[in-house]
């Protein structure tokens, strides 16, 4: 009987292990790579030799860098702090007041976080043309609402509708216009919901490929992912793997510090948006 | 006796004005989504039965279902079929779509089971595993694309490396660029990037399964095996199937993994990387929307299966 446990003990020890190496390694790799450069690339080593920064150097100084994480940043900001604040509003009128037409309000908002991109693109193309926001961020922060608002309605609502009844009956007794329920009653209690959500739409905008691809033709306006899909090197066939793994690495270490320190609330929000539907 | 009567019509004038404030904190959010998404949705169906092109948006014809399919009488007998549904190209990307989103999320659901199983354990470490599986689910899809695409580098990638050193393969293979391992390629790197979160998309809901039918199954000495299959997968459907289809509505508007791993290799084009290169690259807004209309209504026809089947409640 004891053997058989000890088996067991060892088996999950190796299946975690598989399990850890399975997630981690590829970034890990990524990391490794990051520092060799020349001759070095082109051999496979498991763990880094030498460190050698060059390949964060020339990725900085290949192409404007520094201003495509800026450019990330502010875009991914505003759609946050846009898409918080709509939703908050939202997701009170949502989640606590019954009126008619809430299920298909409620339905549609679903339906539209499902959109597949690509189906509005030729639309966005026409209206942020027409808007004269084509190669701009605030194009690309109009167009990422697209899919951070229905969102964080979706999430934020599922947050609101668990807060005690009680609560807001008092305030409505002591006169509490609606207004003020959400931004003095509700909001004290709501920030973990917002923490999770904003950085679940923050993570979403700072990820996005296919409008910031579409909408953007310079490099100086480019967002970090077209950044580095279009790292090129002389030729087709020789691209700078040392730089693309060096800007890959100091482009994800903020979002995997991020995803590391709330984890725990990153799994409930996912789960209120996935799971509850 | 008076404040009897009162107090449902305070409460009904109160329900009024909650309601109008209802409505006034909507109207924001509802002009935008019908600025970036009904619009533009709008917009790109009415391209769809246009000539459009992308060099001239202000003028456009409607051709009707021309984009769609047409045949086109050159006049002696002969003829060809037109529009994207008889396009060869457009067919093969809808084939690698479904094969790679049924494939994919196979293999995503039945690790991801397994994977939840292994951290419902109790062992020492476990937060510390939970916080490794989440790297790379935050990873951005373009990163895990350049990655892989360097891992699977066909002479200096590390996983023809593994592989050698194992024996499994004699030479290196070119991955991404060999036809027929470009899509197992794609497929990998999806697996990589999503089985943590359906993992723990599924062990949120198996920590949530009550204790004691497990105690229950436990002192009646049923096999564990016999209890996955009788008592937790029954219970975690719901949870499970919501995880399923969330992925396969993702899975089926695939882009950024295949545009940037395989470019734009005829073996692994999906849906949307057809229709953006006929929009974009080809310029012809016309078929490309017509190919973005008919993606778009797949989707929709998913999602109503889905609300339909899961009698999905919203109140």
């Amino acid at each position: 009987m004891q053997e058989i446990k000890i088996l067991k003990k060892v088996g999950l020890f190796f299946l975690v292990l598989l399990l850890v190496i399975f997630s981690v390694f590829p970034f890990y790799y990524a990391i490794v790579t990051s520092f060799k450069s020349g001759s070095a690339l082109f051999k496979v080593d498991y763990y880094p030799k030498v460190l050698d920064f060059s390949n964060y150097v020339s990725a900085f100084t290949e192409q404007p860098f520094h201003l495509n994480i800026f450019n990330s940043v502010i875009v991914a900001v505003a759609v946050v702090v846009l898409s918080l604040f709509l939703g908050v509003t939202a997701s009170f009128a949502l989640g606590r007041v019954k009126f008619r037409g809430r299920g298909l309000l409620l339905l549609t908002i679903l339906a539209v976080s499902m959109f597949p991109q690509v189906a509005v693109l030729s639309g966005m193309f026409e209206l942020i043309r027409w808007m004269g926001l084509y190669n701009s961020l605030p194009g690309l922060m109009i167009t990422y609402m697209i899919f951070t608002l229905p969102f964080t309605v979706w999430v934020l609502t599922t947050f609101m509708r668990d807060l005690p009844k009680e609560l807001e009956e008092a305030s409505i007794m002591d006169g509490a216009s609606p207004w003020v329920i959400i931004t003095k009653v509700f909001m004290p209690l709501l920030w973990p919901a917002l923490v999770t959500t904003g950085l679940l739409a923050f993570i979403a905008a700072w990820n996005e490929f296919l409008f910031a691809l579409t909408f953007i033709l310079q490099n100086e306006t480019r967002t970090v992912p077209v950044a580095i899909a279009s790292m090129g090197g002389a030729s087709e066939f020789e691209l700078p793997w040392g730089s693309i793994m060096a800007g890959s690495v100091v482009v994800t270490i903020p979002v995997v510090a991020l995803v590391l320190i709330f984890q725990r609330r990153i799994v409930s929000g996912l789960t209120a948006g996935a799971v509850k539907g | 006796m008076n404040a009897a009567v009162d107090i449902p019509e305070e409460k009904s004038r109160l329900t009024q004005s909650r309601v109008r404030a209802a409505w006034l904190f909507l109207t924001p959010m509802i002009v935008i989504i019908l600025m970036v998404a009904g619009w533009p949705l709008a917009r790109t169906i009415w391209f769809s039965l246009t000539d459009a092109n992308l060099s001239d948006l202000g003028n456009v014809n409607f051709i009707g279902l021309e984009n769609y399919l047409t045949y086109i009488d050159y006049g002696d007998g002969d003829g060809e079929w037109v529009g994207v549904l008889a396009d060869g190209k457009w067919w093969i990307s809808v084939w690698n779509t479904v094969y790679f989103s049924m494939i994919s999320v196979t293999l995503e659901t039945v690790l991801g089971l397994i994977v939840a199983l292994i951290l419902n354990a109790k062992f020492p470490g476990r937060a510390l595993v939970r916080a490794a599986m989440l790297i790379p689910w935050a990873i951005p899809t373009i990163v895990s694309a350049k990655m892989w695409g360097w891992m699977l580098h066909d002479q200096y990638g590390v996983i023809n490396d593994i592989l050698m050193f194992f024996g499994l393969i004699n030479s290196p293979l070119a991955w991404t660029a060999n036809n027929d391992l470009a899509m197992n390629a794609v497929i990998m790197a999806d697996v990589w990037k999503t089985t943590p979160f359906m993992a723990l998309l599924i062990l949120a809901a198996l920590q949530m399964l009550p204790s004691d039918c497990y105690e229950a199954a436990y002192v009646d000495g049923i096999h564990p095996v016999r209890v996955f299959f009788k008592v937790t997968l029954p219970l975690i459907k719901p949870a499970l199937m919501v995880a399923i289809i969330f992925r396969l509505l993702d899975a089926l508007r695939i882009f950024d993994l295949i545009y940037v791993l395989t470019s734009n290799s005829e073996a692994t084009m999906s849906m949307s990387v057809y229709a953006r290169q006929q929009l974009v690259e080809f310029q012809n807004v016309g078929l490309g929307s017509a190919a973005s209309t008919v993606l778009f209504f797949i989707v929709a026809g998913c999602t109503v299966v889905y609300l339909m089947a899961g009698k999905v409640k919203f109140d």
